[in-house]
Formats: C-alpha cells, structure tokens, sequence
C-alpha cells in the first residue's frame, strides 16, 4: 500500500501550485466551454436550491413542482432554525472544534514534517512508512473503545471527545514533509546549527517562516475536514446535548425539532454558507493546497 | 540529506546553544562563546539526539492513544460477547462465523461494493474529462476550478439533506424532470437500484472536482515535448490524450482509486441521512445498508459491541485485500508496459 503511495513522486510537480495556464497552448473551443459550464451548473445548483428552498415556506418546499425561485421566508426560517434548534449553539461549537484542530494539526504537522524532513534519527524511515500506513485505517476501527472510553470519562457530548483524537493528522505530517523537503535547504538549518542556534530557535527563526505557505494551506484543509467531520462526532455528540453542525443537522434529519424541510434545509444552509464564504475568498489558494497534497503523495 | 554537524566525545564541541531571551536580536545569531562548558555540550548532545524524537512525539502518542490501542482493543472485543458497560465473554472466532451465516452481512457487503463502484466510476472517469478540459487555455479558468470545487466544502449532512429532497419520490424536482421528459416517476428511496444510484450521486457530487484538479495538477507536470513529439508522429488530440496524458498520470490516478476506494468502503452518513427515519437500517428493506452502518446498528441500536467489532475488522481486512490486489494490478501492468517499451525499443534497434 505504501509503495504504490510513494511512486507518484516521479510525476511530482516542482511546486504544489497550478499554473495559470498549462503547459499544453491549445485554446479551449467552445464545447469545452459548454461542457465546463454544464459541470459548473451541476456543482452550484444544489447549493441554489439549497438556498431557494430555505427561503420558503415548509408547505410549499414539498409541493410538487419543487420552487425554483427564492421566495420570502429565508430570514424567518433563519430565526426559527437559530432559536429554537439550536443551530447558533451548533455553529459555535463547530467554530470552537474546527479552530482548535486546525490550529493544534498545523503546530504539530510542521514540528513532526521538519523533523521527518531535515532532522536524522534512528528509524525514520520506517516511521515515516508507519505514518503514511496509518491514513489508509478506517475510523471504524477505533470508535467502539473510543467510546467505551469516553462514556468511562464522563466526556459524551463533551467538546474534547471530538477534539482529542483529531490533535494531529498522519496527512499533515507527510503533507508538511514533502514540503519542507523541497522548500527548506539543509544548508539553512545547518548555517543555524553552526551559529549554535538550538532546536526551539530553529523552528521559531528558520522552519517556521518557511513553512508558513504550506502551514496555511494545510490550515485550510484541516478547517474544512474538521468542519465537515461526521462519524465520529454523531457518535460522541447528541443532537439534543453539546453537538456540532452536522450532529444537529442529522438530528434535524431525523425530525428531532421539526418535520418542517424549509427549516431542516435552512440547517444545511447554515452550516455550508460559512465554508463557502472561506472558499469563495481563498479558493485559489485552497485549489493549491489539494493539489499540492494529492500530486506530491 | 542533511547531516547535521555532530559534538563528537574527543573532538571540538560545536558551540553551545544559546539559551533564549539572552538579549540576542531575533535574527542575529548570538555571539559565540569561546570557553567549553562540558554541560553546555551535553546539551547540545541531547538537543540533537532528543528533539526529533520530542517533535514526532505528538503524533505517535496520539494515534497510539486513539488509533492503536482502540484498534487492537477492537480486535480484542471482537473475540468476545460484550455489552456497553458489561463484562466480557471469550467467545473465539464465534462472532466472526456467525457473520459468515447473516444475511445482513453479506447483504452490507455487497451494498457497500455496487454503491462503490457506482459512485467511484463514474467519478473518477468524469473527474479525468473535466481535468482535461480544464488543460486547455481557458477565460474564467479561475471561476470553473472553485465551482467544481463548492461541492467539496458541502459537509456530507448538507449535501445528503439537500439531495434527499431532489430526490424525493413523491415532489423532488428529478422525478419532476423525469415527468417533463416523459418517464414515469422513480420510487428513489423504496427501490434498491435507484436508492442506490441516489447515494452514489451525492457521493459524486461531493467528490468529482475535488479529483479533477488533482488530476489537472498531475496533468500540468506532464512535459510538453512529450505532446510535441506525439503531434509529430500524427498522433490526434485523442490519441495524445490516451497515450500520453493517461500513462503520465498513472501514479496520480492509481492514488485516486486508493483514495476514493478507502472512502467508498467506509460510507455512512450519506446512506443513513438520506434513510430519515429508516437510514441507520439502510432503508425498509436493508436495501442500502452498508458495512458502516450495519456495524452502528449491530454496536449503538442492539449494543453487541462483540459483533460491531468483527464487522469493523472485517472491515479492514477487506481493505487490506482491495490494497493488496490494487498493488499487483498496477505492478503487472508496469511490467507489461516495460516490456513492451522494450519491444519497441529493440525493434528500433534491429
């Protein structure tokens, strides 16, 4: 398994980022562009109906034929779906979660990436393998302990069961390596060492200033993976106790609070439109970021 | 590879490290002392020796803490009769031959292999034309990539509620297309096929950009004189595309199939919100359960915890199998590659 993962580095490129325009100079006709623009269409439009459907009335949104066109009630399916489900309390907890997963993946992805890229010690190798190989297991294997575990602590529909398992991530360490291995001389850590710079200083003064582009992008994906996380936060959280977005949104799905879809759709709203405002803004960026870690596995 | 100078026992000890907030400016290395302090090395020793270890530490103690041990402790219970809160009873390999007699399992089973195939297909041969057509120079390329892309930042409780709606039998607005077109509508939840084809689709909605532009990414780094010595043989646009932009790309794609495929094998939000009421049996008649979704029911609704652990091994024994054999396929097929490039080859030079 690992060895197929480890011979895509021949088609590497130098750098993460797509170019502008491709290497090939043919001009796209105008059935690329009907075609693109079909594959654009049927990527939006489920979010527009999305959004057109929270914006009417629970009646008129399973009436056929489906309504196509916005209509007036968004903001009182706004104010219901935030009161009296809860979904303000939901969006709050998936800020908290994904905020302290990004922050702590990125601190600890860089320190193990530099250490794994620039640093020798015995059985890097071998560990290096062991990280790649963990990312292949399914989470199905760790939830019946984990929550043996966490009902012994007292920690279901605690924050921290959901964010303790996620502190670091195999993809991040080996998403930080590969960069770090092309983007950071040896001869710079070394002019470091030399200068009689210890660890800490290394990282603080030479590792982490390099790094910080890939910090960032790694930062993006690991927002958007911990945001969107669904297996093991339905099992931790309850919809009605401490949960995140989509532990409320399945318990909106279930018709826990209501059976009425414009509300149960205006959860779903709720929860995609934070990510997609991240998206439209740094979208380039995050397009780099998947590509960068894909291409170089 | 960096090889990092080294205080060697008899040698020069290389300056100590400088002990942070000694008034140093933050970029300018700090004034080498000249006298050698045995401790001073000695640390110095051991902050070459110990920090790597220090760094890695994070993510070993985390994935021994909550992947390891839950994982071999899985192993454990799935030797056993157990309940939440309940002792244990060995039970040997009794939880694993009873999956082999329950048509529940196999049933999971081969649900969650139709609904991977139909939902990884499809996605990946959608996501290569839409990787080529991106290749091209393009107006708006900006705009096309984060389009394809939206689906991607869609959580699968989002995406599966909105779908469960266009899908709906009764008022979805597919079945009102379907109707506009002449076809009778499609019972999409009750019926096997179609609810099948319906979680695939959302799967594929989720996924295809996010594929299409690693495989572009891939595209990109495919040498230009490659295509240039292509046109020169009177290879047509397609012809390049087959023999030069897939064979390049091969690593990037047999990635993908991993990927997707480690994905496909562990699907359950989507079957489950897309159920409602029934999701956590994979509809009225099983008719999409999956092995995830089996193994929830089997841990969480009947609380045999023994038995939700087999499912889950078996989970990964599958998934080792799948690797094991995706391994041998791609090796082979370099093999045949190079020994016909070395048929050709010789044939050149005869």
């Amino acid at each position: 398994m690992t060895r197929t993962l480890d011979t895509t580095t021949s088609t590497a490129p130098r750098t993460g980022r797509l170019r502008p325009s491709a290497g090939r100079q043919h001009h796209a006709g105008p059935l690329t562009y009907v075609l693109l623009g079909l594959a654009a269409l049927m990527s939006l439009f489920p979010l527009y109906w999305n959004l057109v459907a929270a914006s009417h009335s629970g009646e008129r949104v399973v009436e056929a034929p489906a309504p196509l066109l916005p209509g007036p009630r968004l903001f009182d399916n706004l104010s219901f779906a935030w009161n009296q489900v809860d979904m303000g309390e939901a969006l709050v907890n998936t800020t908290i979660v994904a905020g302290l997963v990004t922050l702590s993946t990125v601190l600890f992805s860089t320190l193990a990436g530099f250490a794994f890229a620039r640093l020798p010690f015995k059985g890097r190798g071998a560990m290096l393998a062991l990280v790649v190989a963990t990312m292949t297991i399914p989470p199905q294997l760790s939830v019946i302990p984990l929550y043996q575990i966490i009902t012994d602590l007292g920690w279901v529909d605690q924050l921290q069961a959901v964010v303790l398992p996620s502190l670091v991530a195999a993809f991040g360490v080996f998403f930080m390596r590969q960069f770090l291995i092309e983007a950071l001389p040896a001869e710079l850590v070394e002019a470091a060492r030399i200068d009689g710079a210890h660890s800490l200083r290394i990282i603080w003064h030479v590792v982490f200033p390099v790094a910080r582009p890939a910090m960032a992008v790694l930062g993006m994906l690991v927002f958007v993976q911990a945001w969107n996380d669904f297996f093991w936060p339905f099992i931790a959280l309850t919809p009605d106790g401490n949960p995140t977005l989509q532990v409320a949104l399945a318990g909106l799905g279930a018709g826990n609070h209501t059976v009425d879809q414009a509300v149960v759709l205006t959860g779903a709203l709720i929860s995609t439109v934070p990510l997609l405002l991240v998206f439209a803004v740094l979208g380039k960026h995050i397009v780099g970021g998947i590509t960068a870690g894909a291409v170089k596995n | 590879m960096a090889t990092s100078v080294r205080a060697t026992g008899g040698g020069s000890a290389p300056p100590a490290a400088q002990a942070p907030g000694s008034g140093a400016g933050p970029d300018s290395p700090g004034p080498r002392p000249s006298g050698r302090s045995g401790w001073r090395s000695t640390l110095y020793r051991l902050d070459l020796k110990a920090v790597p270890y220090v760094f890695i530490a994070p993510f070993f103690l985390t994935f021994a803490a909550f992947g390891l041990f839950p994982l071999i402790y899985t192993g454990w219970l799935s030797l056993h009769r157990v309940e939440l809160g309940g002792s244990a009873q060995w039970k040997g390999t009794e939880n694993y031959s009873s999956l082999a007699t329950s048509e529940f399992f196999w049933n999971a089973l081969a649900n969650t292999f139709t609904i991977g195939v139909i939902s990884t297909v499809p996605q990946l041969l959608m996501a290569l034309g839409l990787a080529h057509l991106l290749n091209y120079k393009l107006r708006g390329r900006g705009f096309f990539r984060v389009a394809i892309l939206a689906p991607y930042a869609t959580s699968i409780a989002a995406a599966t509620l909105v779908f469960a709606q266009l899908f709906n039998t009764d008022y979805g607005l597919i079945n009102t297309v379907l109707g506009w077109a002449g076809f009778d509508p499609i019972a999409w939840e009750s019926s096997k096929w179609p609810a099948q084809i319906a979680i695939s689709t959302i799967v594929t909605w989720r996924w295809t950009g996010y594929n299409a532009l690693i495989y572009l990414a891939a595209m990109q780094a495919v040498p230009q004189d490659l295509y240039e010595a292509a046109a020169l043989d009177g290879a047509t646009r397609w012809r390049q595309f087959l023999s030069v932009t897939i064979p390049s790309i091969r690593p990037t794609i047999l990635f993908t199939i991993i990927v997707s495929t480690i994905g496909a094998s562990q699907l359950f939000g989507e079957p489950m919100l897309f159920g409602g009421s029934v999701g956590i049996s994979g509809g009225s008649g099983n008719q999409f359960q999956t092995l995830s979704l089996l193994m929830y029911e089997k841990g969480w609704v009947t609380g045999a915890l023994g038995q939700a652990s087999a499912i889950a091994w078996v989970m990964l024994l599958l998934l080792l199998l799948i690797g094991g054999l995706q391994t041998l396929v791609s090796r082979s097929n370099r093999n045949r590659n190079r020994n016909r490039a070395g048929r050709i080859r010789t044939k050149a030079g005869s």
